[in-house]
């Protein structure tokens, strides 16, 4: 059984600096989606069960994927599969999505093909989606747990105010939910090991998608919104209390 | 002119979805509403002034992301709708991206508030996991945008009409098993004018009971991180702030014990008073809020409960 991961490289968010509310990338180093590695960890987790089941990750980015994708070969995935240009940073999802279809109609027999439900830095969650349209599979997402059987999975999807439990039909895609695991830290010879597993590198034009057509996403402005709190350091219970009085905060 | 059809699988989200509609119109031409085996959501959307086309057919499960976009994308065709709002609640943002391939349109979800202005629809959502709030538009005939619960409020009071609309129904891959209700926790922390949140820094569930005793006294409501809800599972997801939980503005909120990372306090940020308690003086969080203690929270909650008896 063939699982693949799709996995997105992300500034580490936690090391982005705000300056004029304006976010510095400047040396922030480059990770994988925190919830695209509890999608790399459920397939991991399967694959240690059933040592027939390969598993491959996925990534669209830029030429630092390359050696941003070491993580995920270090913490369980036995090979990846990369699409790599400079263009595809920051691309519009409805782009990653078809350039992501193309490389897996390229991929021998995948019968199950996991995402987060949301990468971590955009959070909008669509690629999952337009990647399931693209290749008319079915699709379940935000599931917190699932269970392969025969050419199916059995899964939970985890709703605001239910869960549904769901049969879906294999080759299909699932969005997994963060949390739903703890991803594994790799040992530092699994590190080192990464290095050598195998990868295919394909430019941009060997999947033949025309990303400048699915540019669909304009942005007047990214800043942090004004913050201007008053920081008052308070020393005591007793001061904070008398602060949140003469506020008539607390009391009223 | 473009038309704007509305969907959500949740009544008052899509009253919701109808006063955002209501806010573009003007530019984008006339609103339709769809709902899927909901002849009572059809009454509320329609009593409270939209034209709705109602899809009733039993094969057509909302479990089933693949078959509802292609019966939306049907109804878009038909009914000559070119924007596209749906909720972004769990269930709508999986659809959004499904029925945005379908359609070929763009597509933004999470967006909290939106503007058409110069024959644009500029929409705001936040981005780098609440750190900023990007301000975007979509360059694309077709649009899918999902909009963020209680971003706007429910429509009502209006007169429309209710149609019936058939469409083909794809045949499912998937099949629904089971559906089991969450045991209800009804509080609704957004609406709480006080909150008392806490994090990771709790030692223990038992020390849950004097935080909501703090709660109590403030007249306020116990909310929390994440973690405290989805690792520990102390309290229930309905009292999560932040990206992937709810963003409250109450007039005071107390963090204890949270080290304020962006998506949380994206769902805080915009209370008008923060308190910060935390044993780490330079945690984040502090240089988030208005009044700072660096102490165990725990004898800080144990001392305010005294002190407000
Ligand atoms: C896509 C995505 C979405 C997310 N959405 C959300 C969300 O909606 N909401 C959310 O909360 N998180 C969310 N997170 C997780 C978020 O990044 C943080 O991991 C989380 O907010 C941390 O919770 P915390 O502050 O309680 O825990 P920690 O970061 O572990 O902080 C614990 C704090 O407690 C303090 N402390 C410890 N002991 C004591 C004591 N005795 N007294 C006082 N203080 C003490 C510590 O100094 C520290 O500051 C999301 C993450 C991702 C990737």
């Amino acid at each position: 059984m063939n699982i693949v991961v799709a996995m997105k490289q992300i500034p580490d968010l936690q090391q982005i600096r705000i300056r004029n509310r304006q976010p510095l990338f400047d040396d922030v180093p480059l990770t994988l989606g925190t919830i695209d590695k509890n999608a790399l960890e459920a397939a991991v987790v399967l694959k240690e069960a059933d040592e027939s089941i390969k598993v491959t990750v996925l990534s669209a980015g830029n030429e630092e994927v390359e050696d941003t994708i070491k993580e995920a070969l270090a913490a369980g995935a036995d090979e990846a599969f990369l699409i790599l240009d400079d263009a595809l940073e920051g691309a519009d999802s409805a782009a990653i999505a078809a350039v992501l279809a193309a490389a897996i109609k390229q991929m021998d027999g995948v019968d199950l093909i996991l995402f987060g439900e949301g990468s971590g830095d955009n959070y909008s969650g669509q690629v999952g989606s337009r990647v399931a349209e693209l290749l008319n599979l079915p699709q379940v997402g935000y599931v917190s747990s699932m269970e392969i059987k025969g050419g199916q999975a059995v899964v939970t999807r985890t709703l605001e105010d239910c869960d549904e439990v769901m049969e879906i039909a294999l080759p299909g895609i699932i969005s997994v939910m963060a949390g739903l695991n703890e991803p594994r830290i790799p040992s530092v010879t699994q590190i080192l090991k990464a290095g050598k597993k195998p990868k295919e590198v394909l430019e941009l034009d060997e999947v033949d998608v025309d990303i400048k057509k699915l540019a669909f996403t304009e942005t007047i402005s990214n800043l942090a919104p004004e913050s201007n709190r008053k920081k008052i350091v308070v020393k005591s219970v007793d001061e904070l209390l008398q602060g949140l009085r003469s506020e008539n905060l607390i009391g009223r | 002119m473009a038309g704007i059809l509305i969907f959500s699988d949740k009544t008052n989200l899509a009253l919701e979805l109808l006063t955002a509609a209501n806010s573009i119109s003007s530019s984008n031409g006339d609103i339709k509403a769809v709902t899927i085996n909901n002849d009572e959501q059809a009454q509320a959307l329609s009593e409270a002034g939209a034209n709705v086309y109602r899809i009733n057919a039993a094969e057509l499960i909302l479990a089933d992301v693949s078959a509802v976009a292609a019966a939306l994308g049907q109804a878009a065709a038909e009914l000559g709708s070119d924007i596209i709002l749906l909720s972004s609640n769990r269930r709508g943002k999986e659809l959004a991206g499904r029925l945005a391939q379908v359609i070929g349109a763009g597509c933004l979800t999470d967006v909290n508030s939106l503007e058409a202005a110069d024959g644009k629809t500029t929409c705001n959502r936040n981005a780098l996991g609440g750190a900023t709030v990007a301000n975007q538009y979509l360059k694309a005939d077709k649009q899918v945008i999902a909009i963020a619960p209680k971003s706007f409020t429910p429509a009502a009071g209006g007169s429309g009409s209710i149609n019936d609309l058939s469409v083909e129904v794809k045949p499912s891959a998937v099949k629904l098993l089971e559906v089991k209700t969450k045991a209800g926790d009804s509080v609704d922390i957004e609406a709480a004018e006080v909150l008392v949140a806490v994090g990771q820094g709790l030692n223990s569930k038992d020390d849950l009971a004097m935080v909501e005793e703090l709660a109590k006294l403030l007249g306020g409501e116990v909310a929390c991180s994440k973690p405290v809800a989805t690792d520990k599972k102390w309290l229930s997801e309905d009292r999560v702030i932040g990206l992937s939980g709810k963003i409250c503005k109450p007039q005071l909120a107390i963090i204890l014990g949270i080290s304020g990372q962006v998506q949380f306090t994206v769902g805080i940020r915009d209370a008008k008073t923060i308190v910060s308690i935390n044993t780490d003086e330079n945690a984040t969080i502090n240089s988030l809020s208005d009044y700072v203690l660096t102490t165990d929270l725990h004898e800080a909650v144990k001392a305010m409960n005294a002190a407000l008896k």
